[in-house]
Protein backbone atom coordinates (compact mmCIF):
# COMPACT_ATOMS: atom_id res chain seq x y z
CA UNK A 1 0.00 0.00 0.00
CA UNK A 2 1.81 3.06 -1.31
CA UNK A 3 -0.79 5.41 0.15
CA UNK A 4 -0.30 4.00 3.66
CA UNK A 5 2.43 6.37 4.97
CA UNK A 6 0.50 9.48 3.94
CA UNK A 7 -2.75 8.04 5.27
CA UNK A 8 -1.12 7.23 8.61
CA UNK A 9 0.39 10.73 8.77
CA UNK A 10 -2.99 12.34 8.09
CA UNK A 11 -4.77 10.07 10.56
CA UNK A 12 -2.22 10.79 13.28
CA UNK A 13 -1.74 14.52 12.75
CA UNK A 14 -4.98 15.69 11.19
CA UNK A 15 -7.87 13.35 12.01
CA UNK A 16 -6.79 12.61 15.59
CA UNK A 17 -6.19 16.27 16.53
CA UNK A 18 -9.55 17.24 14.99
CA UNK A 19 -11.32 14.48 16.92
CA UNK A 20 -9.52 15.52 20.11
CA UNK A 21 -10.54 19.15 19.74
CA UNK A 22 -14.09 17.97 18.99
CA UNK A 23 -14.09 15.96 22.22
CA UNK A 24 -12.91 19.01 24.16
CA UNK A 25 -16.05 20.82 23.04
CA UNK A 26 -18.06 18.43 25.26
CA UNK A 27 -16.13 19.18 28.45
CA UNK A 28 -16.16 22.03 30.91
CA UNK A 29 -13.61 24.69 31.27
CA UNK A 30 -11.60 24.32 34.48
CA UNK A 31 -11.71 27.05 37.07
CA UNK A 32 -8.19 28.18 36.18
CA UNK A 33 -8.49 27.48 32.50
CA UNK A 34 -7.62 24.02 31.24
CA UNK A 35 -10.16 21.24 30.92
CA UNK A 36 -12.42 19.71 33.51
CA UNK A 37 -13.55 16.33 32.26
CA UNK A 38 -17.26 16.71 33.01
CA UNK A 39 -19.61 16.15 30.10
CA UNK A 40 -21.60 19.20 29.05
CA UNK A 41 -23.36 20.66 26.03
CA UNK A 42 -23.01 24.20 27.36
CA UNK A 43 -20.25 25.10 24.91
CA UNK A 44 -22.51 24.47 21.94
CA UNK A 45 -25.36 26.36 23.63
CA UNK A 46 -22.86 29.14 24.17
CA UNK A 47 -22.25 29.32 20.39
CA UNK A 48 -25.94 30.22 19.95
CA UNK A 49 -25.84 32.80 22.72
CA UNK A 50 -27.04 36.11 21.15
CA UNK A 51 -23.66 37.74 21.74
CA UNK A 52 -21.80 35.09 19.76
CA UNK A 53 -24.59 34.42 17.29
CA UNK A 54 -24.21 38.07 16.35
CA UNK A 55 -20.53 37.53 15.57
CA UNK A 56 -21.50 34.50 13.48
CA UNK A 57 -24.06 36.48 11.52
CA UNK A 58 -21.64 39.36 11.11
CA UNK A 59 -18.93 37.00 9.83
CA UNK A 60 -21.41 35.33 7.48
CA UNK A 61 -22.45 38.72 6.10
CA UNK A 62 -18.83 39.78 5.53
CA UNK A 63 -18.00 36.42 3.95
CA UNK A 64 -21.07 36.57 1.71
CA UNK A 65 -20.31 40.12 0.55
CA UNK A 66 -16.74 39.05 -0.15
CA UNK A 67 -17.93 36.01 -2.12
CA UNK A 68 -20.39 38.00 -4.25
CA UNK A 69 -17.84 40.74 -5.01
CA UNK A 70 -15.12 38.21 -5.81
CA UNK A 71 -17.43 36.40 -8.25
CA UNK A 72 -18.54 39.67 -9.88
CA UNK A 73 -14.92 40.64 -10.51
CA UNK A 74 -13.62 37.16 -11.31
CA UNK A 75 -16.27 36.15 -13.85
CA UNK A 76 -15.52 38.88 -16.42
CA UNK A 77 -11.79 38.30 -15.91
CA UNK A 78 -12.09 34.53 -16.39
CA UNK A 79 -14.35 35.11 -19.39
CA UNK A 80 -11.85 37.51 -20.94
CA UNK A 81 -9.02 35.00 -20.40
CA UNK A 82 -11.08 32.20 -21.98
CA UNK A 83 -11.67 34.47 -25.00
CA UNK A 84 -8.02 35.45 -25.40
CA UNK A 85 -5.94 33.67 -28.09
CA UNK A 86 -5.37 30.06 -27.03
CA UNK A 87 -1.59 30.36 -26.84
CA UNK A 88 -1.80 33.28 -24.45
CA UNK A 89 -4.34 31.74 -22.05
CA UNK A 90 -1.94 29.68 -19.88
CA UNK A 91 0.27 32.72 -19.34
CA UNK A 92 -2.64 35.02 -18.49
CA UNK A 93 -3.99 32.44 -16.08
CA UNK A 94 -0.60 31.94 -14.47
CA UNK A 95 -0.21 35.66 -13.82
CA UNK A 96 -3.76 35.89 -12.51
CA UNK A 97 -3.02 33.16 -9.96
CA UNK A 98 0.57 34.13 -9.10
CA UNK A 99 -0.37 36.63 -6.34
CA UNK A 100 -2.44 33.91 -4.67
CA UNK A 101 0.73 31.97 -3.94
CA UNK A 102 2.55 34.90 -2.38
CA UNK A 103 2.49 35.47 1.34
CA UNK A 104 -0.99 36.18 2.68
CA UNK A 105 0.29 38.57 5.36
CA UNK A 106 2.25 40.58 2.83
CA UNK A 107 -0.77 40.91 0.53
CA UNK A 108 -2.86 42.08 3.47
CA UNK A 109 -0.15 44.45 4.68
CA UNK A 110 -0.01 46.03 1.20
CA UNK A 111 -3.59 47.19 1.75
CA UNK A 112 -2.63 48.87 5.02
CA UNK A 113 -0.15 50.89 2.99
CA UNK A 114 -2.78 51.74 0.37
CA UNK A 115 -5.73 52.48 2.65
CA UNK A 116 -3.93 54.39 5.37
CA UNK A 117 -5.03 57.98 6.03
CA UNK A 118 -1.60 59.06 4.84
CA UNK A 119 -1.65 56.24 2.32
CA UNK A 120 -1.57 56.16 -1.42
CA UNK A 121 -5.33 56.15 -1.98
CA UNK A 122 -5.70 59.46 -0.17
CA UNK A 123 -2.57 60.79 -1.83
CA UNK A 124 -4.10 59.92 -5.18
CA UNK A 125 -7.42 61.55 -4.25
CA UNK A 126 -5.75 64.80 -3.23
CA UNK A 127 -3.70 64.64 -6.43
CA UNK A 128 -7.01 64.54 -8.30
CA UNK A 129 -8.02 67.70 -6.46
CA UNK A 130 -10.02 66.19 -3.62
CA UNK A 131 -10.13 68.83 -0.87
CA UNK A 132 -12.18 67.22 1.91
CA UNK A 133 -11.19 65.15 4.90
CA UNK A 134 -8.92 62.24 4.02
CA UNK A 135 -10.89 59.02 3.81
CA UNK A 136 -10.27 56.74 6.74
CA UNK A 137 -10.87 53.37 5.13
CA UNK A 138 -8.38 51.44 7.19
CA UNK A 139 -9.80 49.65 10.24
CA UNK A 140 -13.28 49.46 8.78
CA UNK A 141 -15.45 46.62 7.54
CA UNK A 142 -14.88 47.89 3.99
CA UNK A 143 -11.13 47.44 4.43
CA UNK A 144 -11.64 43.86 5.65
CA UNK A 145 -13.84 43.06 2.65
CA UNK A 146 -11.36 44.64 0.20
CA UNK A 147 -8.56 42.59 1.76
CA UNK A 148 -10.52 39.34 1.58
CA UNK A 149 -11.68 39.90 -2.01
CA UNK A 150 -8.13 40.76 -3.03
CA UNK A 151 -6.66 37.70 -1.38
CA UNK A 152 -9.08 35.14 -2.76
CA UNK A 153 -9.84 36.64 -6.18
CA UNK A 154 -7.18 34.61 -8.03
CA UNK A 155 -8.72 31.35 -6.89
CA UNK A 156 -12.19 32.33 -8.10
CA UNK A 157 -10.76 33.34 -11.49
CA UNK A 158 -9.11 29.91 -11.71
CA UNK A 159 -12.27 28.02 -10.71
CA UNK A 160 -14.51 29.88 -13.18
CA UNK A 161 -11.94 29.70 -15.97
CA UNK A 162 -11.67 25.93 -15.58
CA UNK A 163 -15.38 25.48 -16.34
CA UNK A 164 -15.38 28.12 -19.09
CA UNK A 165 -12.47 26.47 -20.88
CA UNK A 166 -14.18 23.09 -20.81
CA UNK A 167 -17.33 24.52 -22.36
CA UNK A 168 -18.15 23.18 -25.79
CA UNK A 169 -18.06 26.22 -28.14
CA UNK A 170 -20.56 24.49 -30.42
CA UNK A 171 -23.25 25.07 -27.81
CA UNK A 172 -22.77 28.83 -28.09
CA UNK A 173 -22.66 28.63 -31.88
CA UNK A 174 -25.87 26.63 -31.89
CA UNK A 175 -27.53 29.24 -29.70
CA UNK A 176 -26.39 32.00 -32.05
CA UNK A 177 -27.54 30.01 -35.09
CA UNK A 178 -30.95 29.61 -33.51
CA UNK A 179 -31.20 33.38 -33.38
CA UNK A 180 -30.19 34.26 -29.83
CA UNK A 181 -28.10 37.41 -29.45
CA UNK A 182 -24.77 37.45 -27.63
CA UNK A 183 -26.31 38.60 -24.35
CA UNK A 184 -29.12 36.07 -24.49
CA UNK A 185 -26.64 33.30 -25.32
CA UNK A 186 -24.56 34.31 -22.30
CA UNK A 187 -27.51 34.30 -19.87
CA UNK A 188 -29.23 31.21 -21.21
CA UNK A 189 -26.28 29.02 -22.23
CA UNK A 190 -22.85 30.12 -21.00
CA UNK A 191 -23.71 31.24 -17.48
CA UNK A 192 -25.88 28.25 -16.48
CA UNK A 193 -23.24 25.81 -17.76
CA UNK A 194 -20.46 27.51 -15.81
CA UNK A 195 -22.36 27.76 -12.53
CA UNK A 196 -20.55 24.71 -11.06
CA UNK A 197 -17.27 26.63 -11.34
CA UNK A 198 -18.86 29.72 -9.81
CA UNK A 199 -20.20 27.57 -6.96
CA UNK A 200 -16.83 25.87 -6.38
CA UNK A 201 -14.98 29.19 -6.27
CA UNK A 202 -17.70 30.80 -4.19
CA UNK A 203 -17.79 28.07 -1.55
CA UNK A 204 -14.02 28.18 -1.25
CA UNK A 205 -13.99 31.96 -0.74
CA UNK A 206 -16.88 31.86 1.71
CA UNK A 207 -15.29 29.13 3.85
CA UNK A 208 -11.89 30.82 3.90
CA UNK A 209 -13.39 34.25 4.62
CA UNK A 210 -15.71 33.23 7.43
CA UNK A 211 -12.90 31.57 9.38
CA UNK A 212 -10.26 34.18 8.61
CA UNK A 213 -8.61 35.93 11.52
CA UNK A 214 -5.58 37.63 9.98
CA UNK A 215 -7.46 40.08 7.75
CA UNK A 216 -9.91 41.28 10.45
CA UNK A 217 -7.00 41.56 12.90
CA UNK A 218 -4.84 43.64 10.54
CA UNK A 219 -7.28 45.55 8.30
CA UNK A 220 -10.07 45.73 10.86
CA UNK A 221 -7.61 46.85 13.52
CA UNK A 222 -9.06 44.26 15.89
CA UNK A 223 -12.08 46.52 16.38
CA UNK A 224 -14.66 44.02 15.30
CA UNK A 225 -14.52 40.32 15.56
CA UNK A 226 -15.11 37.47 13.19
CA UNK A 227 -15.37 33.80 14.17
CA UNK A 228 -11.70 33.23 13.45
CA UNK A 229 -10.70 35.97 15.90
CA UNK A 230 -13.07 34.54 18.46
CA UNK A 231 -11.49 31.08 18.16
CA UNK A 232 -8.05 32.67 18.42
CA UNK A 233 -9.05 34.59 21.56
CA UNK A 234 -10.58 31.57 23.26
CA UNK A 235 -7.38 29.58 22.79
CA UNK A 236 -4.68 32.17 23.29
CA UNK A 237 -6.26 34.85 25.48
CA UNK A 238 -9.33 33.66 27.38
CA UNK A 239 -7.92 30.16 27.85
CA UNK A 240 -11.41 28.68 27.34
CA UNK A 241 -10.43 25.78 25.12
CA UNK A 242 -13.77 23.92 25.30
CA UNK A 243 -15.67 26.94 23.99
CA UNK A 244 -12.96 27.59 21.38
CA UNK A 245 -13.29 23.94 20.33
CA UNK A 246 -17.07 24.28 19.96
CA UNK A 247 -16.59 27.38 17.79
CA UNK A 248 -14.05 25.54 15.64
CA UNK A 249 -16.47 22.66 15.18
CA UNK A 250 -19.20 25.11 14.15
CA UNK A 251 -16.82 26.38 11.44
CA UNK A 252 -16.18 22.81 10.27
CA UNK A 253 -19.95 22.17 10.22
CA UNK A 254 -20.51 25.23 8.01
CA UNK A 255 -17.73 24.08 5.70
CA UNK A 256 -18.98 20.50 5.41
CA UNK A 257 -22.56 21.69 4.79
CA UNK A 258 -21.46 24.05 2.01
CA UNK A 259 -19.19 21.49 0.34
CA UNK A 260 -22.03 18.95 0.49
CA UNK A 261 -24.49 21.40 -1.10
CA UNK A 262 -21.94 22.32 -3.75
CA UNK A 263 -21.24 18.67 -4.59
CA UNK A 264 -24.99 17.99 -4.79
CA UNK A 265 -25.56 20.99 -7.06
CA UNK A 266 -22.66 19.98 -9.33
CA UNK A 267 -23.73 16.37 -9.68
CA UNK A 268 -27.32 17.53 -10.20
CA UNK A 269 -26.18 19.85 -13.00
CA UNK A 270 -24.10 17.18 -14.73
CA UNK A 271 -26.84 14.59 -14.24
CA UNK A 272 -29.31 16.93 -15.90
CA UNK A 273 -27.01 17.39 -18.86
CA UNK A 274 -26.52 13.67 -19.22
CA UNK A 275 -30.26 13.16 -18.96
CA UNK A 276 -30.83 15.59 -21.80
CA UNK A 277 -28.22 13.89 -23.93
CA UNK A 278 -29.83 10.48 -23.74
CA UNK B 1 -11.46 38.08 -38.11
CA UNK B 2 -11.78 41.86 -37.91
CA UNK B 3 -15.08 41.38 -36.10
CA UNK B 4 -13.33 39.15 -33.58
CA UNK B 5 -10.61 41.73 -33.02
CA UNK B 6 -13.20 44.39 -32.30
CA UNK B 7 -14.82 42.07 -29.74
CA UNK B 8 -11.55 41.68 -27.87
CA UNK B 9 -11.42 45.27 -26.69
CA UNK B 10 -13.80 44.93 -23.70
CA UNK B 11 -11.96 41.79 -22.64
CA UNK B 12 -8.66 43.63 -22.74
CA UNK B 13 -10.03 46.45 -20.62
CA UNK B 14 -11.39 43.96 -18.07
CA UNK B 15 -8.04 42.19 -17.87
CA UNK B 16 -6.17 45.47 -17.55
CA UNK B 17 -8.36 46.56 -14.62
CA UNK B 18 -8.27 43.19 -12.84
CA UNK B 19 -4.52 42.72 -13.31
CA UNK B 20 -4.05 46.31 -12.12
CA UNK B 21 -6.02 45.49 -8.98
CA UNK B 22 -3.99 42.30 -8.44
CA UNK B 23 -0.56 43.79 -8.97
CA UNK B 24 -0.85 47.41 -7.80
CA UNK B 25 -0.45 46.60 -4.08
CA UNK B 26 2.51 44.35 -4.80
CA UNK B 27 4.15 46.95 -7.05
CA UNK B 28 3.68 49.62 -4.38
CA UNK B 29 5.40 47.48 -1.74
CA UNK B 30 8.34 46.73 -4.01
CA UNK B 31 8.72 50.42 -4.87
CA UNK B 32 8.54 51.47 -1.22
CA UNK B 33 11.23 48.98 -0.29
CA UNK B 34 13.64 51.04 -2.41
CA UNK B 35 12.39 54.40 -1.14
CA UNK B 36 14.94 56.34 0.91
CA UNK B 37 12.37 57.58 3.42
CA UNK B 38 10.44 54.34 3.47
CA UNK B 39 7.17 56.22 3.89
CA UNK B 40 4.34 55.73 1.45
CA UNK B 41 3.57 59.44 1.08
CA UNK B 42 6.66 60.65 -0.73
CA UNK B 43 9.44 59.35 -2.91
CA UNK B 44 12.69 60.69 -1.58
CA UNK B 45 15.10 58.82 -3.76
CA UNK B 46 16.31 55.31 -4.55
CA UNK B 47 18.03 53.51 -1.72
CA UNK B 48 18.88 49.99 -0.64
CA UNK B 49 19.25 51.02 3.00
CA UNK B 50 16.27 48.89 4.15
CA UNK B 51 17.87 45.82 2.66
CA UNK B 52 21.15 46.69 4.36
CA UNK B 53 19.42 47.10 7.72
CA UNK B 54 17.60 43.78 7.17
CA UNK B 55 20.92 42.03 6.64
CA UNK B 56 22.07 43.36 10.01
CA UNK B 57 18.92 42.37 11.88
CA UNK B 58 19.81 39.19 13.74
CA UNK B 59 16.20 38.51 14.75
CA UNK B 60 15.08 38.42 11.15
CA UNK B 61 18.06 36.34 10.07
CA UNK B 62 17.23 33.85 12.81
CA UNK B 63 13.60 33.72 11.66
CA UNK B 64 14.72 33.27 8.06
CA UNK B 65 16.94 30.36 9.09
CA UNK B 66 14.04 28.73 10.99
CA UNK B 67 11.78 29.20 7.99
CA UNK B 68 14.32 27.53 5.74
CA UNK B 69 14.77 24.57 8.09
CA UNK B 70 11.00 24.09 8.38
CA UNK B 71 10.41 24.43 4.64
CA UNK B 72 13.20 22.03 3.64
CA UNK B 73 12.21 19.25 6.02
CA UNK B 74 8.47 19.66 5.43
CA UNK B 75 9.06 19.63 1.66
CA UNK B 76 11.23 16.49 1.76
CA UNK B 77 8.78 14.51 3.87
CA UNK B 78 5.67 15.71 2.07
CA UNK B 79 7.14 15.10 -1.38
CA UNK B 80 7.82 11.45 -0.58
CA UNK B 81 4.48 10.89 1.16
CA UNK B 82 2.45 12.92 -1.36
CA UNK B 83 3.99 11.16 -4.36
CA UNK B 84 3.37 7.72 -2.87
CA UNK B 85 -0.19 8.75 -2.04
CA UNK B 86 -0.81 9.95 -5.60
CA UNK B 87 0.55 6.74 -7.15
CA UNK B 88 -1.34 4.65 -4.61
CA UNK B 89 -4.59 6.44 -5.41
CA UNK B 90 -4.21 6.30 -9.19
CA UNK B 91 -3.21 2.64 -9.36
CA UNK B 92 -6.04 1.42 -7.17
CA UNK B 93 -8.57 -0.74 -8.93
CA UNK B 94 -11.51 1.07 -7.35
CA UNK B 95 -11.84 4.70 -6.42
CA UNK B 96 -12.10 5.10 -2.66
CA UNK B 97 -14.19 8.06 -1.55
CA UNK B 98 -12.72 7.91 1.95
CA UNK B 99 -9.20 8.21 0.59
CA UNK B 100 -10.25 11.05 -1.73
CA UNK B 101 -11.78 12.96 1.19
CA UNK B 102 -8.73 12.37 3.39
CA UNK B 103 -6.33 13.63 0.71
CA UNK B 104 -8.53 16.64 -0.10
CA UNK B 105 -9.37 17.63 3.51
CA UNK B 106 -6.13 19.50 4.34
CA UNK B 107 -6.86 21.92 1.48
CA UNK B 108 -10.31 22.86 2.74
CA UNK B 109 -10.22 22.64 6.55
CA UNK B 110 -10.07 26.25 7.81
CA UNK B 111 -6.45 26.70 8.89
CA UNK B 112 -7.47 28.22 12.22
CA UNK B 113 -9.29 24.96 13.05
CA UNK B 114 -6.33 22.79 12.08
CA UNK B 115 -4.06 25.11 14.06
CA UNK B 116 -6.06 24.88 17.30
CA UNK B 117 -6.54 21.14 16.82
CA UNK B 118 -2.77 20.66 16.57
CA UNK B 119 -2.14 22.90 19.56
CA UNK B 120 -4.65 20.86 21.57
CA UNK B 121 -3.11 17.60 20.35
CA UNK B 122 0.49 18.49 21.17
CA UNK B 123 -0.43 19.90 24.55
CA UNK B 124 -2.52 16.80 25.40
CA UNK B 125 0.40 14.54 24.54
CA UNK B 126 2.79 16.84 26.42
CA UNK B 127 4.94 17.14 23.33
CA UNK B 128 7.41 20.00 23.61
CA UNK B 129 6.64 22.39 20.75
CA UNK B 130 9.23 23.89 18.46
CA UNK B 131 10.45 23.70 14.89
CA UNK B 132 9.78 19.95 14.77
CA UNK B 133 6.09 20.41 15.54
CA UNK B 134 5.81 23.10 12.84
CA UNK B 135 7.45 20.74 10.32
CA UNK B 136 5.13 17.92 11.30
CA UNK B 137 2.09 20.17 10.88
CA UNK B 138 3.22 21.68 7.56
CA UNK B 139 3.57 18.20 6.06
CA UNK B 140 -0.22 17.77 6.41
CA UNK B 141 -1.19 20.38 3.81
CA UNK B 142 2.06 20.21 1.81
CA UNK B 143 1.49 16.56 1.02
CA UNK B 144 -2.04 17.28 -0.17
CA UNK B 145 -0.70 19.75 -2.75
CA UNK B 146 2.15 17.47 -3.86
CA UNK B 147 -0.39 14.67 -4.23
CA UNK B 148 -2.70 16.75 -6.41
CA UNK B 149 0.12 17.91 -8.72
CA UNK B 150 1.48 14.37 -9.18
CA UNK B 151 -2.03 12.96 -9.66
CA UNK B 152 -2.70 15.45 -12.44
CA UNK B 153 0.37 14.06 -14.24
CA UNK B 154 -0.69 10.46 -13.62
CA UNK B 155 -4.03 11.15 -15.30
CA UNK B 156 -2.12 11.51 -18.59
CA UNK B 157 0.23 8.65 -17.77
CA UNK B 158 0.21 5.76 -20.17
CA UNK B 159 0.14 2.72 -17.91
CA UNK B 160 0.81 0.41 -20.85
CA UNK B 161 4.51 1.34 -20.64
CA UNK B 162 4.53 -0.10 -17.13
CA UNK B 163 3.01 -3.30 -18.48
CA UNK B 164 5.53 -3.31 -21.31
CA UNK B 165 8.36 -3.01 -18.81
CA UNK B 166 6.96 -5.89 -16.75
CA UNK B 167 6.46 -8.00 -19.90
CA UNK B 168 10.08 -7.42 -20.77
CA UNK B 169 11.06 -8.94 -17.45
CA UNK B 170 11.70 -5.95 -15.22
CA UNK B 171 10.74 -6.27 -11.57
CA UNK B 172 8.19 -3.91 -9.95
CA UNK B 173 11.04 -2.03 -8.30
CA UNK B 174 13.08 -1.65 -11.50
CA UNK B 175 9.99 -0.59 -13.40
CA UNK B 176 9.30 2.10 -10.85
CA UNK B 177 12.81 3.56 -10.90
CA UNK B 178 13.44 3.18 -14.64
CA UNK B 179 9.98 3.91 -16.06
CA UNK B 180 7.41 5.49 -13.74
CA UNK B 181 9.71 7.71 -11.69
CA UNK B 182 11.51 9.46 -14.60
CA UNK B 183 8.16 10.27 -16.22
CA UNK B 184 6.80 11.66 -12.96
CA UNK B 185 9.96 13.49 -11.91
CA UNK B 186 9.11 16.92 -13.37
CA UNK B 187 5.74 16.93 -11.61
CA UNK B 188 7.28 15.66 -8.38
CA UNK B 189 9.74 18.58 -8.46
CA UNK B 190 6.90 20.95 -9.37
CA UNK B 191 4.92 19.65 -6.39
CA UNK B 192 7.96 19.97 -4.13
CA UNK B 193 8.47 23.60 -5.16
CA UNK B 194 4.83 24.29 -4.43
CA UNK B 195 5.14 22.66 -1.01
CA UNK B 196 8.26 24.70 -0.31
CA UNK B 197 6.48 27.96 -1.20
CA UNK B 198 3.47 27.07 0.94
CA UNK B 199 5.69 26.16 3.85
CA UNK B 200 7.74 29.36 3.63
CA UNK B 201 4.54 31.45 3.58
CA UNK B 202 2.41 29.58 6.11
CA UNK B 203 1.60 31.60 9.20
CA UNK B 204 -1.39 30.50 11.29
CA UNK B 205 -0.46 26.85 11.86
CA UNK B 206 3.17 27.76 12.55
CA UNK B 207 2.00 30.45 14.98
CA UNK B 208 -0.03 27.94 17.00
CA UNK B 209 2.41 25.02 16.87
CA UNK B 210 5.66 26.94 17.48
CA UNK B 211 5.13 27.13 21.20
CA UNK B 212 5.95 30.08 23.43
CA UNK B 213 9.23 31.92 23.24
CA UNK B 214 11.01 33.41 20.28
CA UNK B 215 13.41 30.60 19.50
CA UNK B 216 11.20 28.91 16.89
CA UNK B 217 9.75 32.05 15.30
CA UNK B 218 9.43 31.92 11.49
CA UNK B 219 9.45 34.75 8.95
CA UNK B 220 5.67 35.05 8.60
CA UNK B 221 5.43 35.25 12.42
CA UNK B 222 8.12 37.91 12.36
CA UNK B 223 6.28 39.81 9.61
CA UNK B 224 3.02 39.58 11.57
CA UNK B 225 4.55 41.08 14.69
CA UNK B 226 6.33 43.76 12.65
CA UNK B 227 3.00 44.77 11.06
CA UNK B 228 1.16 44.73 14.37
CA UNK B 229 3.71 46.70 16.32
CA UNK B 230 4.22 49.66 14.06
CA UNK B 231 5.20 49.63 10.46
CA UNK B 232 8.89 49.92 9.78
CA UNK B 233 10.10 50.25 6.19
CA UNK B 234 12.16 47.12 6.77
CA UNK B 235 8.93 45.14 6.33
CA UNK B 236 8.73 46.35 2.73
CA UNK B 237 12.22 45.03 2.01
CA UNK B 238 11.50 41.74 3.76
CA UNK B 239 8.18 41.40 1.91
CA UNK B 240 9.89 42.03 -1.42
CA UNK B 241 12.50 39.32 -0.76
CA UNK B 242 9.89 36.78 0.39
CA UNK B 243 7.72 37.49 -2.68
CA UNK B 244 10.72 37.19 -5.00
CA UNK B 245 11.60 33.77 -3.54
CA UNK B 246 7.99 32.54 -3.86
CA UNK B 247 7.62 33.86 -7.40
CA UNK B 248 10.89 32.19 -8.48
CA UNK B 249 9.84 28.84 -7.02
CA UNK B 250 6.46 29.11 -8.75
CA UNK B 251 7.88 30.12 -12.12
CA UNK B 252 10.17 27.07 -11.91
CA UNK B 253 7.26 24.86 -10.87
CA UNK B 254 5.13 26.17 -13.74
CA UNK B 255 7.96 25.71 -16.23
CA UNK B 256 8.44 22.08 -15.16
CA UNK B 257 4.72 21.38 -15.44
CA UNK B 258 4.67 22.89 -18.92
CA UNK B 259 7.67 20.83 -20.04
CA UNK B 260 5.96 17.61 -19.09
CA UNK B 261 2.68 18.39 -20.80
CA UNK B 262 4.37 19.03 -24.13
Amino acid sequence: MLAAPAVLWLLAFMVMPCLLVLSYAFFQRGTWGGIEYTFTLDNFAHVFDPLYAKIFLNSARIALTTTVLAILIAYPAAYAISRAPRVRQPMLLFFAVLPFWSNYLIRTYAWIVLLNREGLLNGFLSFLGYQGEPLSLLYTETAVIIGLVYNYLPFVILAIYSTLSRLNPELMEASRDLGAGAIRTFWRVTLPLTLPGVAAGGVFVFVLSIGNFVTPALLGGGRFQMIGNLVYDQFLTANDWPFGAALGMALIAIMVALLFLQARATSHASGERQGEAT
Amino acid sequence: MSGMAKNRLPGRIVLLVVFGFLYLPIAVLVMLSFNESGLPTSWSGFSTRWYVSLAGNSEILHAAWNTLVVAIFATLISTVLGTLLAIGMETRARKSNGLEALAFAPMVIPDIVLAVALLTFFSRLNVATGLHTIILSHVIFDLAFVCSVVRARLKHFDFSIVEASRDLGASGWTTFWRVTFPVLLPSIIAGALLAFTLSVDEFIIAFFTAGPGRSSITLPMQIYSMIRFGITPEVNALATIVMAVSATALLLSQWLNKEQIQ
